[in-house]
């Protein structure tokens, strides 16, 4: 890369700082206060790191961290490019609202086994920036396969017979995905000799033959295509929403999704680089699939009763917006691509945590039961309405800008039929999203009597999120000038 | 002196073990397992700094009584000897500190000695096959170790010693099979020594004694390491042996045969005549990858932990086979390195099995459940540990090996090897994830409440230590998967098949 390095223990830090926390949370299991106070320490200190390496990916002095040799050949290595800075700072950055949050719904609920949730909730983080940092594919797949690890005792949670199946089809869905990623790996490493990320992709000096291009990108689709939930490798996503509702958010909405995509994102054009994929048609491939998930899975959207699937599926389709952009192959797609993975996130996880709110407050979990709710939660349904005018892409929320920049690179690469997709896309979105907001201010409710808003630790963070998502959209600067910065990396000025 | 017998000086502390802690013990009982414990111990400094020689001046000779080889027995210390011998007598020594309570509870005292003058034994003739540069003296050591484990497993429980006359009747045939070999390549080229008969093996040619003698030497080893289908004799042996034959025997014993294998297919007949003469690596790797399935699926359907270990053990040694059959210098490391790596992660398996049979008093998975964790927090840590590691999950050793082995097969373009070898990984986490999902998800069974009051009830420090220090290392040796690659093993690679990474 042109791009300067500069050696910066910053990054492995950033990495590091929650998984300090583990033994922490672990040794204060009996003390709660002080074992949140980890937790928040952990989650504060994290964001601070990452935001140190901010004014770096800004200006293009990338930090970089080597450790040692993990396998002959390739080095443990950590390394902040404007790519990996954003996407850490989105899941960071959440990670401090979620933790809060977490302890109004675990307190509100009164949930078993909290150390233990706590403890691996951190895990999840450090595995999630180390995704984001991971300089190689290998450094890559080991933090993606312990973030599958992690994720596991927090889908399965609540220990009930629906939650230890839904935990067996994360797993199988997510370690297959993770085999694929090695043998796309160990493939990659004979053909190279080396499986550091490159803008442009690792293959350039090659003249790869179809017949080893194809099956490749194929397994390293299906190595990162489970994460992201490209349909038809999506149904683990909705199963897993029998977690607790801030595992929805923050990991089922942003850190594991978001790091299938960002692994997408690092192999479509990192690895495999745009000539590759177009002189093969591989990114009609991923167009089709992206288009088609996009809109199946508003559909299925539409027919879910349960809150947290119908935001599951939303998930599915808005995942794959970032698939679409990326898939694109230009500068202002990409933009586009990543601002709607920093942006979605604040979306959604506003989404889910109203969802979580009503859970804790009123024990209700169907659309259908939501009548009325607009009035005894005022701020947590105002808060959904704005999330979910974001999803659709109403300006002036953060979603209209991504939405923009996607819909206007469609246009400017010759595919104004995928604008079409999009916009088709958002008034979807209002067909599932809407009708909640309506039933909630508009319908008289029952057995709501005596009820009220949801404790200050819930609706606090899930008001600061509805913000952020417009203040996003009013100033989506920072995000705006790192994603500009990967894609004059991959595409030039 | 001593730089120049190193090779001979592990087998002998053992053999020399053997035959003092009958005597010593006649008095004290007790000193048979501190006695077993320095001999374990020293050879396991011996044979750590053997890998500093060998490292440091290549490979080492040592001429029993001064005889040179054609004549003499010869003792050859090189990178694989020298690594193969550190990595059992590492894991010996480990659980042999786990097996001073296993042994006192499984049997009764008045067979505390012979059991650990047999285990001395066997050590010494494990030693002595990987050391020796004699195919006959090889077949000796065979039948000593052989000979041992047989009475190992029979002091078992009450089914034992029909597992131990099985594994006598085709360990036997095994042993038949291979000395058949021998004689055979006598015959034909007036030789047993090793370096000898690779010089002068290809002077002879193809000759259908020869093939006939590779296929019978194969044979043997295949028995020996329980390659698919000569696998008969390992599910009952493991399953009925005593805790400390099982977790000696499954990291070291199937080990040694498919040591033998490589010995004899790249370094006594070479990578031309095993792949293009007759094609018996090939063979090889397609038996290993029918095991590495038929063990992962049994090991679905079984209740006994130990023998669903068996079963997996079958499995895991398709791994070894399938790299050795792919005759390639990845696949050759992949299949060393997971010498050390699978016995590294049965060891701490099977102590772990050991460990629930000491408080529990059974190792059944179907009672198993989070009862039995809340009372054997780290022993189901280490069992969770060692699991994701069986399942290839990085940072651990598992991961490691089948990075080199998909690397081994993909440059052989055997799609279907790496197509094995990567649902290999998805069987394991299929059956390991049946216990770990009793252990931790599981309600404590009625009995079991009573139970839980007592609280916490770990095994005693001499056994979880031991089961500890193997999960832990799952990770460090994981970790320093390059040193050991790079800085040994790449050195044992048989000529022909020569790499240097990049």
């Amino acid at each position: 890369m042109s791009a300067p390095a500069a050696p910066s223990l910053l990054p492995l830090l950033a990495v590091l700082v929650s998984l300090a926390a583990v033994p922490l949370i672990l040794l204060s299991s009996r003390r709660p206060r002080l074992r949140e106070t980890w937790t928040l320490a952990a989650a504060a200190a994290k964001f601070g790191l990452v935001l140190a390496l901010l004014p770096g990916a800004l200006q293009g002095r990338i930090a970089v961290f080597g450790l040692f040799e993990i396998v002959p050949g390739v080095r443990l290595e950590l390394r902040a490019d404007p790519l990996g800075v954003l996407f850490a700072l989105v899941a960071s950055g959440l990670w401090i609202l979620t933790s809060l949050y977490s302890i109004g719904y675990t307190r509100g609920l009164n949930e078993h086994k909290q150390t233990r949730y706590f403890a691996f909730f951190a895990v999840c983080l450090s595995a999630t920036v180390g995704i984001a940092f991971a300089a190689n594919l290998v450094t890559f797949i080991l933090f993606y396969e312990i973030l599958t690890i992690a994720t596991y005792p927090l889908v399965i949670h609540k220990e009930t017979p629906e939650a230890v199946s839904a935990g067996r089809k994360y797993l199988a869905f997510t370690l297959s995905a993770g085999v694929l990623l090695i043998a796309a790996a160990a493939w990659s490493f004979l053909l190279v000799g080396d499986l550091d990320f490159k803008p442009g992709g690792i293959f350039t000096g090659l003249a790869l033959a179809g017949k080893t291009a194809v099956p490749l990108f194929l397994l390293f689709l299906g190595g990162v295509g489970v994460k992201s939930a490209v349909m038809p490798l999506h149904s683990w996503l909705p199963a897993a929403m029998v977690a607790p509702t801030p595992v929805s958010a923050l990991l089922h909405a942003v850190a594991v999704v978001k790091a299938g995509v960002f692994g997408l994102v690092r192999v479509v054009v990192f690895v495999f680089g745009p000539d590759l994929l177009r002189r093969f048609h591989l990114d009609s491939v991923l167009i089709v699939l992206a288009v088609t998930t996009i809109l199946v899975g508003s559909l299925l959207a539409l027919r879910q009763d349960n809150l947290k699937r119908r935001l599951a599926y939303s998930t599915v389709s808005h995942l794959s917006y970032i698939v679409l952009g990326t898939a694109l192959l230009s500068g202002p797609a990409i933009i586009g691509a990543l601002l709607h993975l920093a942006f979605h996130a604040t979306m959604k996880i506003t989404l889910f945590f109203c969802a979580g709110a009503i859970y804790v407050n009123l024990h209700r979990e169907n659309v259908s039961e939501l009548n009325g709710t607009g009035k005894i939660m005022p701020w947590t349904m105002a808060a959904f309405t704005l999330g979910s005018l974001g999803l659709c892409g109403v300006p002036p929320l953060n979603g209209f800008v991504s939405k923009w920049f996607l819909g206007s690179a469609a246009v400017g690469s010759g595919r104004p039929l995928l604008a079409g997709v999009l916009i088709l896309s958002g008034l979807l979105n209002a067909a599932y999203l809407l009708p909640i907001v309506q039933r909630s201010f508009f319908r008289r409710g029952s057995g709501l009597e005596g009820r009220r808003e949801a404790s200050p630790w819930m609706v606090a963070p899930l008001v600061l999120t509805a913000v952020l998502s417009l203040a996003l959209g009013l100033f989506p600067g920072t995000f705006h000038q790192l994603a500009v910065r990967v894609a004059a990396g991959l595409f030039g000025g | 002196m001593i730089p120049t017998n190193a090779p001979a000086l592990a087998p002998l502390i053992f053999l020399l073990a053997a035959l003092i802690i009958p005597l010593a013990a006649l008095r004290i009982r007790r000193l048979a397992y501190v006695l077993a414990m320095a001999a374990a111990a020293a050879a396991a400094a011996v044979s750590v700094g053997n890998i500093f020689r060998v490292l440091e001046s290549g490979t080492v000779h040592y001429r029993f009584g001064g005889w040179p080889p054609p004549l003499g027995i010869e003792y050859v210390l090189d990178p694989l000897s020298a690594f193969i011998t550190a990595v059992i007598n590492l894991t010996a020594l480990v659980v042999l500190v786990h097996a001073r309570l296993t042994v006192a509870a499984d049997l009764p005292e008045r067979k505390h000695v012979p059991y650990y003058a047999l285990v001395m034994l066997m050590m010494s003739g494990f030693n002595g096959i990987v050391l020796t540069g004699d195919f006959f003296n090889l077949y000796v050591f065979l039948e000593i170790a052989s000979l041992s484990l047989y009475g190992l497993i029979a002091v078992g429980d009450r089914k034992s010693p029909v597992a131990a006359f099985r594994y006598l009747v085709i360990g036997m045939v095994g042993g038949g099979f291979y000395l058949l070999g021998v004689g055979f390549l006598y015959i034909n080229s007036g030789s047993l020594n090793m370096a000898d008969l690779k010089a002068i093996l290809p002077a002879v040619g193809a000759r259908p004694e020869i093939i006939v003698a590779l296929c019978f030497m194969v044979l043997g080893f295949g028995i020996k390491m329980a390659l698919f289908p000569l696998h008969g004799w390992l599910p009952d042996a493991y399953t009925y042996a005593p805790t400390a034959t099982s977790s000696l025997m499954a990291p070291i014993g199937t080990k040694i045969g498919a040591y033998g294998l490589l010995r004899v297919l790249f370094f006594v007949f070479g990578v031309n005549f095993v792949t293009r003469t007759v094609p018996l690596a090939q063979v090889i790797s397609w038996l290993a990858a029918a095991g590495i399935l038929y063990g992962s699926i049994m090991a679905m359907a079984q209740d006994e932990l130990k023998r669903m270990l068996a079963f997996s053990s079958i499995a895991q040694v398709g791994y070894i086979g399938l790299g050795i059959g792919l005759a390639n210098p990845l696949g050759l490391l992949g299949a060393v390195l997971h010498v050390l790596n699978h016995g590294l992660m049965k060891a701490c398996l099977f102590l772990v099995a050991g460990n629930f049979r000491m408080r529990l008093g059974h190792s059944r998975i179907r009672a198993l459940d989070s009862g039995a964790r809340r009372r054997m927090p780290w022993t189901s840590a280490a069992f969770t540990l060692a699991a994701l590691s069986m399942i290839g999950l990085p940072p651990t050793v598992g991961f490691f090996s089948k990075w080199y082995l998909a690397l081994g097969t993909i440059r052989n373009r055997s799609w279907i090897f790496l197509a094995v070898i990567l649902a290999s990984s998805l069987l394991n986490a299929v059956y390991f994830f049946r216990v770990i999902e009793r252990l931790y998800l599981r309600p404590a069974m009625q009995d079991n409440e009573a139970r839980e009051t007592e609280g916490r009830s770990e095994v005693a420090p001499s056994m979880l230590l031991p089961t500890l220090v193997l999960a832990l290392s799952l990770v460090v040796i994981g970790l320093l998967n390059v040193v050991i690659v790079k800085g040994l093993l790449v050195r044992f690679l048989p000529p022909g098949l020569e790499f240097a990474f990049p």
